[in-house]
């Protein structure tokens, strides 16, 4: 997992409501390629709204006007992320050089997927994401925008203070940039022990090993396949 | 006393392995179901970080959101290089490790989400996760599913497990019966307009009520599919006789003693009589008609006899916005009725309702008439299995002389993955989504049942079921 600790750079309002993960990255941005580099991801952001015909850029689109195409953290409206699980959705904001998202709730699933990608999702109340972006739209270029995952508060451009709280485990891998998996791994005795538990108690839940190949379905062990 | 538990919780405490603290949980996962397109990228990850999967037995692979639909489509056929690029990975993959694989042109194939219950992967009491976000839909059989992204994906490989952070709990009660024309998807798409499209945040949401007992499973698959429509990443139905008479003797449902034992276990997963959910909802089905969304979220529909709303007299201010971006984008005068608005397609597909009785339905609409002239109509199997059912029963005649094109099985033109035949156009459609550009760009979509968007091929606009005798 990417390190997080702090960020302190532009925010860039985008106040819509339902920003879904289809408008982030839509699918033709994903099958553009295979490439999983952040670099490809980031400029398919938005890509309905920032680019007109021929990828040429959108000068109407916030993001494509100086000071806000350098922003690091977005400010955004209830339920931001909703819809597709896709996961180049966080993917494409941190390509395009985010590492925060402020907004009153986000969809559950690119929640997940955000801490996954050196990405934070900050709770916060409307009130809060609206006071700070009147305070940035007031001086753009002025100062800047404080995210603080160590110390959960953010710090608007005027100096007012909002915390946040975020689930204590994902905090914890964002700050030290831990790998997620390796972390489970350490806990395969309780997994094994659980596995063995669980076997005896649902014996039905699990599959036997199968064969693959089409139409030619084996299955094995006689708990699964008759009495 | 101890305290009466739902079905969720029952469901969740019963796959607790570890509990990791301030409402986070490491759970068992007992089926991972993998597609080419996010299943590819958790497989290469996997390969990067030279890990093997813990559990190949559990793990479930199919093709179905990026393979053409066309008739006669060869295995790795897709609208863009992309496209084949992932289906072969998925393919490498799923052969090297040793799951269980659903390709093309095994009679397995399908959409993930209807393939699943249909073979009794997805059974009550188990958790089943996917890369797709509609993997609520199995909620409908009493799994608890829900979607994931492909690095959690790739966390359930290499563990078999997931952490997660236990969300609150709510009901929703369907009271009453349906009235005639009528269907699970009118249910889901009233339910989303009155509570809107970001009510479930946080929430685990079981369908309850008379309505919810009276449908048959098909209807609440499609009642679950869209839990995530109003951001709920899972909802669910616990198991009754309906859940268990459908399971029996499927492929992959347990046999015999195991089955026995299976079934008494689901038995006492439903929600206890003084179980407490932190909110309940109340639906008054009577009062349900057909429904149509008219603008960019599933929020925002209206009854068939219903009108477009008009901004102006909207008070927030964000909502406000919404709708008048909504409007700007699907190309609508606020205040004018949706009945009768001018359609360029008619699409039946997807996870949402693309199911055999979904099909049935369609089809006694459309038997012995012709869709209106110029109108594109398409219809996309929800898998290889319904559409040999569907053939075996003739629906797939009854489509072809109505003027429906029909397909093989897939996501197919649900999201827009490369197939521009959606651009522009204005579609209605069985699918789950109304997002902006989600079919296509430009393409202007209006999410409805079955019954409605047949009988809106056959007008050529937006229609009223009711108006159209059956078949």
């Amino acid at each position: 997992m990417e390190q997080f600790v702090r960020v302190t750079g532009i925010a860039a309002p985008l106040l819509r409501i339902n920003i879904d993960t289809d408008q982030i990255i839509p699918g033709s941005e994903i099958m553009r390629s295979v490439d999983e580099s952040y670099e490809r991801w980031g400029s398919g952001l938005f890509a309905h709204w920032r680019y007109i015909e021929d990828r040429k850029s959108n000068p109407d689109f916030i993001l494509n006007r100086p000071p806000f195409d350098r922003a690091q953290i977005l400010l955004a409206d209830r339920n931001f992320g909703c819809g597709s699980s896709r996961e180049p959705a966080p993917k494409a904001l941190r390509g395009f050089g985010f590492r925060a998202v402020l907004a009153p709730s986000f969809g559950g699933i690119f929640y997940n997927n955000c801490f996954r990608n050196g990405l934070l999702p900050v709770e916060l109340p409307i009130g809060n994401v609206l006071g700070i972006s009147e305070e940035v739209e007031a001086d753009p270029a002025g100062r800047l925008v404080t995210v603080d995952l160590e110390g959960e508060f953010v710090e608007s451009p005027r100096g007012s203070r909002f915390g946040f709280r975020t689930p204590k485990l994902l905090r914890r891998m964002m700050l030290e940039g831990l790998d997620e998996i390796e972390l489970t791994l350490n806990q395969t005795p309780e997994i094994s022990a659980f596995r063995q538990r669980d076997r005896r108690r649902r014996p039905w839940a699990y599959p036997p090993i199968s064969q693959t190949s089409q139409g030619s379905v084996t299955l094995e062990g006689s708990r699964w396949n008759n009495s | 006393m101890a305290k009466g538990r739902t079905f969720f919780e029952k469901v969740w405490d019963d796959h607790v392995i570890a509990d990791l603290g301030e409402n986070t949980f490491l759970l068992q996962i007992d089926r991972l179901f993998l597609h080419e397109m996010s299943g590819s990228v958790a497989m290469r990850q996997l390969e990067a970080s030279g890990r093997r999967p813990a559990s190949p037995s559990q793990v479930f692979t199919v093709i179905d959101h990026v393979i053409d639909s066309a008739p006669g489509r060869g295995p790795s056929d897709s609208h863009l290089p992309a496209g084949t690029e992932m289906i072969k990975a998925a393919r490498r993959g799923s052969h090297e490790y040793g799951f269980t694989f659903f390709d093309v042109g095994d009679r397995r194939q399908g959409i993930v989400h209807v393939v699943s219950p249909e073979l009794a992967i997805a059974l009550p009491g188990l958790t089943l996760v996917c890369g797709d976000s509609h993997t609520c839909t199995v909620g409908g059989v009493g799994a608890l599913a829900w979607g994931i992204g492909s690095t959690e994906g790739e966390h359930v490989l290499a563990t078999q497990t997931l952490a997660q952070v236990k969300p609150k709990t709510m009901r929703i009660n369907f009271n009453g019966k349906l009235p005639p024309n009528v269907y699970a998807k009118d249910m889901i798409l009233h339910l989303i307009g009155e509570i809107g499209a970001n009510g479930g945040i946080g929430y685990a949401v079981e369908f309850a009520g008379e309505a919810i007992r009276d449908l048959p499973v098909e209807g609440r698959l499609t009642i679950c599919n869209m839990a995530i429509e109003f951001s709920a990443k899972y909802g669910f139905v616990p198991p009754d006789d309906v859940t268990i008479d459908f399971l029996k003797d499927r492929e992959f449902a347990p046999k015999g003693a195991a089955w026995d034992e299976a079934e008494a276990y689901w038995r006492t997963l439903p929600s206890d009589l003084d179980a407490v959910f932190d909110r309940e909802v109340d639906i008054d089905c009577s009062r349900i008609r057909p429904q149509v969304t008219w603008g960019t979220s599933p929020q925002q529909v209206v009854s068939i006899d219903g009108r477009i709303p008009d901004p102006s007299g909207i008070e927030d201010p964000g909502t406000r916005k919404l709708v008048e971006s909504a409007l700007q984008y699907v190309q609508l005068t606020p205040g004018s009725p949706i009945k009768g608005v001018r359609i360029d397609t008619a699409y039946i597909g997807s996870c949402t309702n693309a199911r055999l009785s979904d099909l049935r339905i369609a089809a006694a609409i459309l038997k012995g008439r012709k869709v209106a002239t110029g109108i594109e109509a398409i219809c996309v199997p929800g898998s290889t299995s319904v559409r040999a059912q569907a053939e075996a029963e003739g629906l797939d005649t009854i489509f072809r002389e109505a003027g429906f094109e029909w397909h093989e099985s897939g996501c197919a033109m649900c999201g827009h993955m490369g197939n521009d035949r959606l651009l522009d156009r204005r579609v209605i459609s069985t699918t789950n989504r109304n997002f902006e550009g989600r079919q296509g760009p430009r393409t202007r979509t209006h999410l409805a049942s079955p019954a409605t968007v047949a009988a809106s091929a056959l007008m050529g606009v937006i229609a009223d079921v009711s108006t159209i005798e059956k078949g």
